[in-house]
């Protein structure tokens, strides 16, 4: 549901967060995403289908998903207390599938039969999948070849679940190259598709309308703070990629003055290297997929090979609301290294006995950091985006660990 | 009256079908670049358009795509494009250079030194495929104040108020983009071009050329007739990749390669 509006609220009618956001896309997929951008404004306001998506989250997902004190966590590093938003226990082991629940429904309202998806970590790829199982609606996802060998178990998911996964070769193999050929798949059949972006960014009205979805977290985890400390967190700490988890939690609490928010880039092998994937760190405005924003780009305009040890942030751009956030400096964006964020993945996994998924790593790499400067009273929560059920075979292989055997 | 709406009414006086081939400049590098334009004029093109390589070209197919990763490969870049058609413009005070490509480099230029470079090096016309004119901000303005014609495209799924917005914002020629789809695809719904060309008529009398995939003289005549002209772009794209490389190549490389513009040529002027 649309949250309540605030100093911070965007877009403008015509999807614009200051400078940012728009609909840069070729003619032939004007009129589609204008057609979408008509059908969600107007759904948006029926109050029946928030009802359905609500109980959906709810029956099919699982929500709310529960706020953890991670004491053992806090201990270790003696500052403030750490609390974890729990997205790695929805079904399909991520917050992705609020997004994918929302769009399906949308997809059905338009008519729409046939469901393309892009995937990085193949996560969005997964949720996708699924609601296009439960729908029936046919579905086919974009995934780089580079990222299909890194994230293997989650093809093989995505082809139980009934969908065509289609490796994309071209460009650097990755994220963005998927967004590229699903945008092409678009095109070239826009009277029958439904185009399920997995993120906050896009043309207009995606980076709205994925945020609208993914909001549930921040509304559910303020009630839940609320109601178990009676005050707010002092720090909210979510990883970017494109940044839907992250404006998913940060987005109710914008209004909250108090509460500081930081969102995580992947620094990769370091900001101070070409190696990492922090256009909001480290890039600057240009325009990519749809959307103005911040871009990792060089000199001439071409978008830049990007490096993170986590496929699902391995991507050039970020979500347009962010890109203004930045600029209001209403929220921080920093960055955690590779290996900060293994670190931080087998802290989690050794003192709370919760493996997180290595994107949601950067949140707990730098979540640990910050909390060591912080007061034993004070509170920070972290969206825990997703479970790493995926990752132990990519961890396994980059620490050298024989896989399979004990 | 600037150089494109000059050819395009001595084309209109003497009832000849325009021929625009499109390369990606700096496929396989610049100084062939130069040798294509200038066979490609020789063979009996009218205008070119000169692709402007970008790292990801999501309303491309396929040949496109390979023709950009081969010019990135070999290092061009914006400035060089803009370089070459100095060179061009250089030996050809005639023919029309009309680059298109992707918002992101030029944003990087910065839209007044984009203008104004283009203006210098003698750039005709400027089309950028993923801004539509709702997103122009002031490049429209600077691009007319150097006098380049600014055209934007019309597609199958463009509604009619749509259409004729765009026409107001539109100079040279308009780029009917014939069929859903990306660079190179199948074009086979033929009503649907003829429809919405007799459409666009009632709104313009600008030139009204189709573009995506035309790969055949059968084809080509038939686009010709229902518009003013025709871009030949992925069929062009796919046999300069062919060539040779250029330790061991002739001149007649060249030719052999453009000999789909001759033909071009002769099918549109024997009609």
């Amino acid at each position: 549901m649309p949250d309540a509006e605030t100093p911070f609220s965007g877009p403008d009618e015509t999807g614009h967060f200051g400078p940012y956001g728009g609909m840069f896309v070729g003619e032939t997929l004007i009129r589609a995403v204008s057609e979408l951008a008509g059908a969600y404004a107007e759904l948006s306001r029926d109050k029946e289908f928030w009802k359905i998506f609500d109980a959906d989250l709810a029956d099919y997902v699982g929500r709310p998903s529960p706020i953890y004190l991670a004491e053992r966590l806090s201990d270790a590093g003696n500052g403030a207390r750490i609390w974890l938003k729990r997205e790695d226990l929805n079904h399909t082991g991520a917050h992705k599938v609020n997004n994918t629940i929302g769009q399906a429904l949308l997809a059905k309202h338009m008519g729409k039969t046939r469901l393309i998806a892009e995937t990085g970590a193949g996560q969005h790829g997964v949720a996708s999948a699924t609601v296009a199982a439960r729908l029936g609606l046919e579905c086919h996802v974009y995934m780089g070849a580079d990222d299909i060998v890194r994230q293997a178990p989650n093809v093989y998911r995505m082809k139980l679940l009934g969908a065509r996964v289609i490796a994309v070769e071209s460009g650097s193999r990755t994220l963005k190259d998927a967004m590229n050929e699903a945008l092409r798949d678009w095109a070239a059949n826009v009277d029958d598709t439904y185009y399920i972006i997995g993120t906050v960014a896009g043309p207009h009205p995606y980076p709205r309308m994925v945020r609208d979805f993914q909001s549930v977290i921040g509304r559910e985890a303020r009630d839940q703070f609320l109601e178990r400390n009676g005050t707010l967190p002092d720090a909210l700490v979510a990883c970017v990629g494109g940044g839907s988890n992250a404006i998913g939690l940060f987005h109710p609490f914008l209004g909250d003055s108090e509460v500081a928010m930081y969102g995580v880039e992947a620094a990769g092998r370091g900001l101070e290297t070409p190696d990492h994937a922090a256009p909001l760190c480290a890039g600057r405005p240009g325009v990519l997929h749809g959307n103005r924003t911040y871009l990792m780009t060089d000199e001439n305009g071409q978008i830049l090979d990007t490096h993170s040890i986590s496929a699902g942030l391995d991507y050039p751009g970020v979500g347009p609301e962010h890109a203004w956030l930045k600029d209001l400096k209403r929220v921080h964006y920093v960055g955690a290294t590779d290996a900060e964020a293994l670190a931080a993945f087998h802290q989690l996994t050794r003192l709370e006995g919760i493996i997180p998924a290595l994107e949601s790593s950067h949140a707990v790499a730098w979540a640990t950091r910050l909390a060591a400067d912080m007061e034993r009273g004070q509170h920070i929560l972290i969206n825990l985006s997703g479970r790493g059920d995926k990752d132990i075979e990519a961890v396994a292989r980059i620490e050298g660990a024989d896989f399979g055997t004990v | 009256m600037s150089r494109i709406s000059q050819c395009a009414a001595r084309a209109r006086e003497r009832g000849r079908g325009l021929l625009i081939p499109y390369l990606v400049a700096g496929d396989p590098d610049f100084d062939t670049s130069l040798e294509i334009m200038h066979e490609l004029v020789r063979q009996g093109a009218d205008m070119i358009e000169l692709g402007i390589p970008f790292s990801d070209p999501a309303s491309d197919g396929p040949a496109i795509q390979r023709g950009v990763e081969r010019a990135l490969g070999a290092g061009a870049t914006l400035r060089g494009v803009i370089e070459l058609t100095g060179r061009f413009r250089a030996n050809d005070a005639r023919t029309p250079v009309v680059l298109m490509g992707y918002l992101n480099p030029i944003e990087t230029m910065g839209y007044a030194e984009f203008s104004e470079s283009c203006g210098r090096a003698g750039v005709d016309g400027v089309l950028v495929v993923d801004m539509p004119p709702a997103e122009a901000g002031d490049l429209p303005a600077l691009l007319a104040g150097r006098e380049i014609d600014r055209i934007f495209l019309v597609s199958p799924t463009t509604t009619a108020d749509r259409a004729q917005e765009i026409i107001e914002h539109t100079s040279g020629y308009l780029y009917y983009v014939s069929l859903k789809g990306v660079t190179g695809a199948a074009l086979d719904d033929h009503g649907s071009v003829a429809r919405n060309i007799a459409k666009l008529r009632n709104w313009t009398s600008l030139p009204v050329i189709v573009g995506f995939g035309i790969r055949d003289v059968e084809t080509a005549l038939a686009m010709n007739k229902l518009g003013d002209g025709i871009i030949i772009g992925s069929a062009l794209v796919e046999r300069i990749a062919q060539l040779p490389a250029a330790t061991s190549r002739e001149s007649a490389h060249i030719s052999e390669a453009v000999a789909l513009i001759g033909s071009l040529r002769k099918a549109l002027d024997a009609r």
